[in-house]
Formats: C-alpha cells, structure tokens, sequence
C-alpha cells in the first residue's frame, strides 16, 4: 500500500557501469532502472512511456541486449554493461543509426526514438544484413505513434548498409547536410 | 528554389536521436516538488466532503490544495467554460480531479493522495448517447445544455434540401458508429512550474502555448504579463495536448504556495483519463441521387458523445457537418447535430477532429449508392467532386484543389479498377480533404494568427515565433522559408520558438494551421528583412549574391542600425453569413485519396492489409521528406482506428487504460503504404503550401472498410473492425438476415427547426484574398 510510505526506505550501494563509465550510487532499493538513470544519474535521455514494460520506450542496453529499464532492478544489472542513448555515438560522432534517423526523417516527435535506435543497435550488432521482417519482429515491442513506422525501417535498413561514417554532430543538428555554409543568394 | 522542396533533415533532428532533447519530464529545477493527483474513483457523485488533514501530516508534504484553492471555471471555448482544475462539488468521471499534493517526491505524494478522505454521494452514471438522451435517474451531468443531457444542438440548413429529393430517381439512409479512441502520444503528458518574484513560470508539454497562457491568467487570477508559458520539446501530441489541462494549472498554484519549483507528469493511466479524444458519433444519413450518381440532396445527422466536460466539443460537433461539401459537390444540404454528456472522460479534438467520423459515414454511404445504382464507386465519385475555385453550399471557399489528380495516381497505381475481387481478397478507395487551418480563432478576435519576428545580426539570423513544434516539423518549416528567402541552409537559423516571453503570437499545433499560418507570417517577415540586406548591400554597389550573409548583414547592420523584421498572418474573413458559420471555413483545403488492398479471413475474421496507396494534395512541399512522414503516420493511425483502437467502458470505468490491453498497431501491424505528394500550389499558402498532417488520415478507415466488403461482401458499418464483427456479418449472411454488423436505428432527438441558408450567390467564387 502506498500509505505505508513512512517506514524507512531501505537503501543500497550500487556500482553500475553506465556507457562505459563506473558510478557508484546510494539509491532505495525498489528505484527502477530507469528512475535510477534519468532521477540519480541525470540521463534523462531514456524516456518512459508506461512504467509497465508496455511500450519499449524505455529499452537501453544491457550487455548489448535491449532490456526495458522500467522492469529491471539497477542490483540485477550490476557488473554489467549498460548503454543508454547518452552512450550510443562515439563522442560527437554520431552511431550510423542515429545519422540514418536524423537524415530519413525516422524521428518525428523523437520520444520513442532513443529506445528504437538501441533496440536497432542490438538487431545489428547480432545481424548486421537485416530483412525488413527480421527488423519488424526485432522493433515489434518499440510502440512509435508519429511515424508509421516507414521511416524507421527505412533508416535502419540505410544504418546497415552504410559503415560508420565520420561526420561531426557538433552543431546539434545531423551531419548529412553540406557544411553549414554561410552564403547569401 | 533552393531549399523549399528539398528533403532535409529536420532541424531539431539532432538533439533527438542523441537524447539531448529536452522534454518537459526532462526538466529539473533545485529543489523541485512532486505533485500527485487524488482522482475520482465513481463516474458521477456528489462531493460531500474533503478531508486533507492526515495527508498534511504526513512527513515531506509541502501542500495540498482542493477546488476551493481553485474555484476559477475554465474550458477550452469561452462558451463552455465548465471545468475547474480540482472539483469539489461533484465529479464527473472516473479519473476526475479532486485534489493536490505537492511533496518532496512523488512516493510521498501519491501516499499523501492515499491519505486524503472524501465522502461521495454516488450518483446514477451516463454512459452512452441513448441514456443521455433521457431523463436522468439522478440528475444532470452539467447544468447547462438540455434537454436532459444533450450539451449541444445545430441545426443547418443550405439550399432547397426537400426540393433535391424530390428531383431524385434514388434516396437511401444508412446509420452508421464511429467508435472512439484516444490520442495514445508516446510522452505522458508533463508540466513544470516555477515561481520567482511574483512570476510564474511553466514547462509543459502542451500543443497550444497561447491557450494555456489564458487559462492559466484566468483562474490564477494574474495578469499574462506574470505568466510564462514555455512549450517544452514535445513527446507527441495528436490533439491529444490541445486543452489547457488540470495539471499544468495545479503546478502553477503549488509553485505560487510552496515558493518551490513543483513538478506533474501523468500516469500512463492517467493520460487515459486526460484523454480529449476522439468523440464516438452515431450517424444517420439521407442522400438523393439521380441516375448517373449525381447527388442533388444530403442530409446528415450526428449525436456526439462528449464524455463529462465541453472541451472543443461545440466545434467538433460542426465539424461533423461541415466537410462534407467540401470534397462533393451538393446542390442542397441539411445538418443537424447533437452532442451529449456522459461520465467519461471528455472527448475533444484528435487528428481531423471531428471530421473522420462523418468521412467514414459518407464514404460508406456513397459507396452503397454506388452498388445500389450499379456504378463504379470511384466513377460515383468523381461525378461529385467539387471543382477549385468555388463556393460550397454551406460557404466555404474552395482554392486548390487536388482530388482528382490524387485519385487518378491511387487508382492507376493501386490497379483498383482491375483488381481480383471476393473470396477474401478486396480493395478500398476512399477520398477526403481537411483544413490548413481554422479560419476563425477560439476566441474572437481581429489580431493576426501567427507572428514571426527575424533578428539579424553579424552573420547570426534568429527568427522568432510563438509556434510550438509537435513533431511534425514546423520548426523546420519555419527554417527552410527565411532559409530560403535569406539565401542560406536551414541549419543556419536558429530559432526561437513557444516561448510566451520572447516569441511573438502563434495560436499553437492544431487544426493543421501552423505551416499555412506561421509559415506566411514567417515569408512576410524574411521578404522584409531580405530586401533591408538587399538595399544595403546595393547601396555598397555589390549584388546580394555575390556577397557572404556576413557581409551583407554588417552593411545593413550599419545603415539601418539593429535588423529587426516582423510578419504576421490574419487569415481571410470568409466565412458565411449566418450563425455556426465560423466552423469549417480555412484559407485552404488539403485533399486525400486512398486505396487500400487486404484480405479478410472468412473464418477468423483476421483483416491483413496488404498495401495501402495514398496521394494528398498538399499545395507545396516544403519539405517532401517531412510531408511523407506526416502522411505515412496519418495512414497509420487511421488503420490504428479502422481495426484495433477503441476507448471503451464497463461499469463506468475505462475498461482498457493501459497501452498493453489499449491495441494499437506495431511495428508487425502496419502494411507497405506508398506514398504520393500531390501539388496544386494553393494561391495564398506559403509558396502554395497547405496542410500535410491530419487530412490523410481520413480516407484510410472507410478505404479499409469498402475493402472489407469487397474481399467478403459484408459491411461492418462501425470502427473498429474486429475480426468479431466480421464472423458475425458472415454468419448473419449465410443467414440471409442483411450482411451487415453496425447500428440499426438513430434515435429520436429534439433537433431544433433548421436554419435555412440560402446558397452563395454564383458571384460569390473563390477570389483569393490578399494575402
């Protein structure tokens, strides 16, 4: 019962290892994953859209396979590598998936879009040639209201045909563009 | 042109694949407060009294606040302005609000919600259009409206409607019901407020900045220039975030109370309660059709379930009249419209509001004629379809208009009218068309619709504009036109926009205005700031073109000192001369055309769409890459609406407040849909540009149904259509009893005498207005 609140929360320590960097944290013990990410570590790129495991939103990487981190508690999770949006480009230089997205128009509102492009990331890292179907069945837990889904196959398909590009994302917006020419005319 | 008609990537595309944007959940201020909601557990009760004293106690609770901390009613309309952000009278639904707490973190609040006692006189619910439409066992859901509980009541009528029956050689009547189904954004609705020196300021994830901006004065009880109202990145909105809501209004007071930032994001759940959603409609028309299926009379009847509160529901209740003359020609046309109370959550606008439902009535409707006469369908149509430049018979000014070219591309594309038909396998074809923006603002006013501002300065260029991106991209579009027009890429803007200190007006995301609307007002300012750079840049003897924007920006920088230009857009006053007309006119109509293929299990009753083929009219593309996603998302949530989603009830609960039990389609669900942009560069859009993000929606549910029929020869004159519905039809078939699942009667309702209108005169033609 939530009005039972005024016992004392239990608290553990935790180390986590969160996109390749150690964090040790003190956290009550029934925090999600997810809150512990986007309340404790201020990754707030993880996004929720149900708390329930319903909708895939949520999905990060725990050694390299998509979890929803609304369902796991940060102590399973210990000692393993967890990968959340923050982690998914190397520095400034965007994973190919993330330029696919940007460039294909495959995030609309973009509240989904970090959950998909992990779960994305997972299907081709295990299989880098998808089909189209293989990328249905993979994406099929990722609910996406805005996109009809087209684009987002659209770009995952471009992400596995293309090898990492180098291209900076510095700016803020996606690097598929000429250089930002300053012209007028 | 340089940039407008190219694909680019969205502008804020970045921020969003590396989870930089910020969403409002996504704000933390120091010291931030967590606010939960204690809701009504019964769909229609009496409060009788509120006890919050135990929750006070509790350690970590900074405030609670009940209705009487906010007693000041608002709504979305001025004329109905029935809701107040806590009740403390009466509730009206499962999920109503009846108090606040704002506590350390949102455990402690939602314990404290636990803690607070409230006595209920339970009250007898309504919950469908026929109870509505009689007396109440107990009493009335609101004190307003009536008889009983109808909220609304229109009657319209245009041209000699008993005259076009009488001339025709074939009438038929048809019911039909249009379930309804809610918004379902991915981001749960979320809001931040905070209060410094007298000032309040809130993050929210709304569609409409402006509108939040005026409630929130109105029931604070401050002026505007107290109040800011940010739109925060925005997790998808459908409609959805279209009202001012109880939650961002509860913040502010908290803020104002706790003097600490205060912070409420929705339960999934509770997004369910927020709704808005789409209305269910009952339907029942009447059309007269000579020989060849030309239409000589219609008349339309609606009843609208509202759910507990007004929200938009005045104008969805016109909008279910409105649009039928606008993709078929009517000689003659009568409208009368209902809408009722009932205790659910308040339906209001969701993408196409109001105009979906009577679309799939009138698809079906003109379908069956079609069979009845012996026509190709598509062929019935196109003999009704309306013509560019004219006037409809209930006003409403048609510019460009695309239907027949969209419906020429579907048909050859989709190999309709060679298609293998029956035993299980059929296509579709339906055509719509939807507003690029309301003609008439929610509340009445002269001011222009949208404002842009564009500052330059030493190389760097700001526009500024009180739009709020939903996704759909009009940040973008809002780049790409001063991109354009300065000579530069659309990255090179930056942008400031939502923002109710520092960004001029715009009304907000909805009704498919902000392109049209914003993008005009943004020309208008970048064709100013233009030829300020041009004249400087030829006073140094030099061409625009052949100087760097640097350059030309300090030349004029110095002649004319700062560079500020500003541009606005009025929309044209068009609408027609008699009371209602001010739903339904826009500067311009965005027109669809659908083709769907599938097959249909004759004895499970599972629906495979196959492929579904859709062109839309959308003037110009300013950006075609961003016009096919508006137009693949509309196609999906419309076969999201024609076979899975349903806002339900039982016992007066929400019967599937979850996304799990809640279907809509994944990524397995959605067919290969092809895509063709159409463009008619309507007069007075910007550079002939009109709606993309609602009108192709439309015909996708009733396209999906006539493919039903004819894969199966059943009709399911209802949404969604399940695989039920379909064994049903079939078995009733085999029956011989009428091959049809769907209403069988529209019951009686005190419809006022109809307003006759007298038809535009034939002067009265499409003029394109000055822009």
């Amino acid at each position: 019962m939530r009005s039972q609140i005024e016992r004392e929360v239990e608290r553990v320590l935790l180390r986590l290892d969160v996109n390749g960097e150690p964090a040790e944290l003190h956290v009550p013990v029934h925090k999600t994953l997810l809150e512990v990410l986007r309340e404790d570590m201020g990754l707030t790129g993880t996004k929720h859209g149900c708390e329930l495991g319903e909708c895939g939103t949520c999905t990060v990487l725990v050694d390299g396979r998509p979890e929803l981190s609304c369902l796991v508690l940060p102590v399973q999770v210990e000692g393993r590598k967890i990968t959340t949006i923050e982690g998914l480009a190397d520095g400034s230089e965007l994973d190919p998936l993330q330029q696919a997205f940007a460039d294909l128009g495959a995030a609309q509102c973009g509240y989904c879009t970090p959950g998909i492009l992990l779960a994305s990331r997972a299907l081709l890292n295990e299989n880098p040639k998808p089909s189209r179907d293989e990328i249905r069945e993979a994406l099929a837990g990722n609910l996406c209201r805005c996109t009809g889904y087209v684009k987002i196959l659209e770009a995952v398909e471009l992400a596995s045909a293309s090898p990492r590009p180098r291209l900076s994302a510095g700016e803020g917006g996606p690097a598929a563009q000429p250089p930002g020419r300053v012209r007028a005319g | 042109m340089k940039v407008v008609g190219t694909r680019f990537a969205k502008v804020d595309a970045g921020p969003k694949v590396t989870g930089q944007a910020t969403y409002a959940d996504d704000i933390v201020l120091p010291r931030t407060l967590h606010c939960k909601f204690l809701r009504s557990p019964h769909p229609h009760a009496r409060i009788l009294s509120v006890d919050a004293s135990a929750a006070r106690r509790i350690p970590g609770v900074k405030a609670v606040i009940t209705g009487a901390d906010l007693p000041v009613k608002f709504g979305i309309l001025p004329v109905t302005q029935d809701e107040r952000a806590l009740e403390h009278e009466k509730v009206r639904y499962v999920g109503d609000p009846i108090a606040a707490v704002a506590a350390v973190d949102e455990e402690i609040a939602a314990a404290a919600c636990d803690a607070i006692r409230v006595d209920y006189e339970v009250l007898e619910p309504v919950m469908d259009i026929e109870d509505a439409l009689k007396a109440p066992k107990d009493e009335r859901i609101q004190d307003y409206g009536g008889p009983n509980n109808i909220h609304k009541l229109v009657a319209l009528e245009f041209g000699d409607v008993d005259g076009g029956f009488a001339h025709a050689d074939h009438t038929r009547e048809d019911v039909f019901f249009f379930q309804g189904n809610t918004h379902l954004p991915m981001e749960q609705h979320s809001a931040i407020a905070s209060y410094v020196d007298g000032r309040v300021t809130l993050w929210s994830s709304t569609q409409v900045v402006h509108y939040v901006h005026r409630a929130l004065a109105k029931v604070l009880e401050l002026p505007m220039n107290r109040i800011r109202v940010v739109g925060a990145s925005h997790g998808g909105g459908f409609g959805g975030k279209t009202d001012p809501f109880a939650h961002e209004i509860v913040v502010c007071k908290l803020a104002m109370i706790t003097g600490r930032p205060v912070k409420c994001t929705l339960t999934r759940e509770e997004v369910f309660y927020a709704h808005r959603g789409r209305h269910p409609v009952l339907m029942w028309v009447r059309s007269g059709v000579k020989k060849d299926g030309r239409l000589t009379a219609m008349h339309f009847r609606t009843a609208l379930d509202g759910g507990a509160y007004g929200s938009y529901g005045v104008a969805s209740t016109f909008y279910t009249g409105a649009l039928q003359p606008v993709t078929y020609d009517l000689p003659a046309y009568r409208f009368e419209g209902c809408r009722v109370f009932t205790n659910k959550p308040p339906c209001g606008p969701k993408r196409g509001h109001g105009t979906p439902q009577p679309r799939f009535a009138l698809e079906l409707h003109l379908e069956k004629i079609a069979h009845d006469l012996g026509l190709d369908p598509v062929e019935m149509k196109r003999r009704n379809f309306v013509k560019p430049m004219t006037r409809t018979v209930n006003w409403l000014r048609v510019t460009s208009c695309g239907l027949e070219e969209c419906t020429r591309r579907v048909v050859e594309a989709s190999g309709y009218a060679t298609r293998k038909r029956g035993n299980g396998h059929g296509m579709g074809f339906a055509i719509s068309s939807y507003l690029s923006g309301a003609g008439t603002a929610i509340y009445w006013n002269d001011m222009p619709h949208s404002e842009v501002q564009i500052k330059v300065d030493r190389g760097g260029v700001t526009a500024y504009c009180g739009a709020m991106d939903i996704g759909q991209g009009s940040d973008s579009v809002l780049a790409a036109i001063v991109a354009e027009e300065l000579g530069l890429e659309p990255r090179d803007v930056r942008l400031v926009t939502a923002d109710s200190d520092s960004t001029p007006i715009d009304l907000g995301s909805y009704s498919s205005r902000v392109t049209f609307m914003a993008g005009n007002a943004a020309l208008e300012a970048a064709k100013k700031m233009r030829a300020m750079l041009g004249e400087a840049v030829e006073a140094a003897g030099k061409r625009y073109e052949d100087v760097s924007f640097e350059e030309a920006s300090v030349l004029a920088e110095a002649r004319f000192g700062t560079l500020v230009t500003a541009g606005s857009y009025t929309p044209p006053k068009i609408a027609g001369p008699f009371k209602g007309s001010g739903v339904g006119p826009s500067p311009a109509y965005s027109y669809s055309a659908c083709v769907v293929d599938l097959d249909a299990d004759a004895r499970t009753g599972m629906v495979h769409i196959n492929k579904v083929w859709i062109a839309h009219d959308v003037g110009r593309a300013i950006n075609p890459l961003l016009v096919e996603g508006q137009v693949e998302g509309s196609v999906y949530m419309g076969v999201g609406e024609a076979l899975m989603e349903e806002q339900a009830f039982r016992k007066g609960m929400h019967k599937w407040p979850s996304m799990l039990e809640y279907k809509s389609p994944t990524f397995l669900d959605v067919p290969e849909i092809e895509t063709f942009i159409v463009e008619t560069i309507d007069p007075e859009g910007p550079y002939g540009a009109k709606e993309a993000g609602q009108g192709p929606l439309l015909p996708v549910i009733p396209a999906v149904n006539a493919a039903v029929y004819d894969a199966l020869g059943v009709w399911i004159d209802e949404t969604p259509i399940t695989p039920e519905k379909i064994v049903e039809a079939l078995r009733r078939k085999a029956k011989g009893e009428p091959a049809r699942v769907g209403p069988t009667a529209f019951p009686p309702i005190p419809y006022p005498p109809a307003i006759h209108v007298e038809p535009p005169p034939s002067d009265a033609v499409a003029a394109p207005a000055a822009v």
